[in-house]
């Protein structure tokens, strides 16, 4: 089951925070599809996802300004 | 989204949400977590400030005094309330730095009356008073109660902070033994106290309650933390339980909190203006 969490609109750190809480709810091994606004917000929430051990499936410019991410729960 | 957590508390402890140690569950173990700080003087300023910004959800402040002017060269949270009640006070500085916190203000002494019942409904204690006959009594209450306190003490420009956990390492009565002749250690109000000591003291007391909190780090269980603001030096101090300790071995002579076992000799105290 993947689970999807937009952040569009949401800047540096609350991106990570907000990720951070919501991987907490999930289960290892469950995926989660991320949308962000902001390149560097983007590389910042995917190198802090990999810090604590989770799995990066995919990190692409899906549109316009617009980065997704998926990662898989550790 | 985002769990049970408004966007304002998103926001407001995003900063130690982010740490792993701590992350979503770990504030909210924080914000179920209830401490009792015992003194709102130099020591309990800088923990109730830390403890409040921390989101610790419920603030238990005992403390009799009222502010006094001389108070404010150290005890940082009173500002503006001289002739205020002490825990009137702390409770007002905690409710602008944080609404999540409930703050419980007792204006009251911390007595051998009231001891074991105030300690029974909290998780963690932090020791700010600053005579040994309440050392005494927050430790004895702790150990009958089976419950975790932070010590601390300031005099002059040097200052400990130890903690003790219940059936875990020495209790403050393993580590001092009994109290100093009475005279020979003067009050602060003779001896003075750099202002910056009790803030520095006071924060490591609330660290080390809201790791317990967290069940994060290394506790100062066992461990006497000195520090000295003139040299600028830390050392530390190893203490063991004594094994003929009168209340935490395995034939205590103290079995209950009697008030005959608590009564301040003229000289241990500060009188009007205490010095933590």
């Amino acid at each position: 089951m993947t689970e999807e969490l937009d952040l569009r609109c949401e800047v540096c750190p609350y991106t990570f925070v907000k990720t951070k809480l919501k991987m907490e709810e999930m289960a290892a091994g469950e995926e989660l599809t991320i949308l962000l606004d902001d390149s560097a917000a983007t590389a910042n929430v995917s190198r802090s996802l990999k810090s604590e051990g989770h799995e990066i499936l995919d990190l692409k410019s899906v549109s316009c300004g617009v980065w997704q991410i998926v990662v898989k729960k550790a | 989204m985002s769990g049970s957590f408004t966007d304002e508390q998103i926001r407001r402890y995003s900063r130690q949400i982010i740490l792993p140690e701590v992350g979503g569950k770990g504030q909210k173990k924080l914000l179920a977590s209830r401490v009792l700080v015992i003194g709102a003087g130099g020591l309990g300023s800088s923990a109730i400030a830390y403890l409040a910004a921390a989101g610790v959800g419920t603030l238990g402040i005992i403390d009799s005094d009222m502010v006094e002017l001389s108070n404010l060269q150290r005890q940082i949270i009173h500002g503006g309330n001289i002739g205020l009640a002490k825990a009137k006070s702390a409770e007002n500085f905690v409710r602008s730095l944080n609404s999540d916190v409930e703050v419980i203000a007792y204006q009251e002494r911390f007595s051998p009356e009231n001891a074991r019942a105030m300690v029974r409904n909290y998780d963690f204690m932090i020791d700010g008073s600053d005579n040994f006959p309440t050392h005494y009594l927050i430790n004895d209450a702790c150990v009958f109660e089976e419950k975790p306190c932070s010590h601390g003490s300031i005099l002059r420009y040097e200052g400990y902070a130890t903690t003790t956990i219940p059936k875990k390492g020495p209790c403050y009565r393993c580590i001092f033994k009994r109290s100093p002749p009475s005279g020979l250690i003067p009050s602060c109000q003779e001896a003075g106290v750099f202002g910056v000591l009790p803030g520095i003291i006071g924060t490591i007391q609330a660290s080390e309650a809201l790791k317990f909190v967290l069940g994060t780090g290394q506790n100062l269980a066992g461990r006497l933390l000195c520090f000295n603001a003139l040299d600028m030096t830390f050392f530390e101090a190893s203490a063991e339980k004594r094994p003929d300790c009168i209340i935490c071995s395995e034939q205590p002579e103290i079995i209950s909190i009697e008030p005959e076992n608590y009564l301040e000799r003229t000289r241990e105290v500060c009188g009007y203006d205490r010095g933590t």
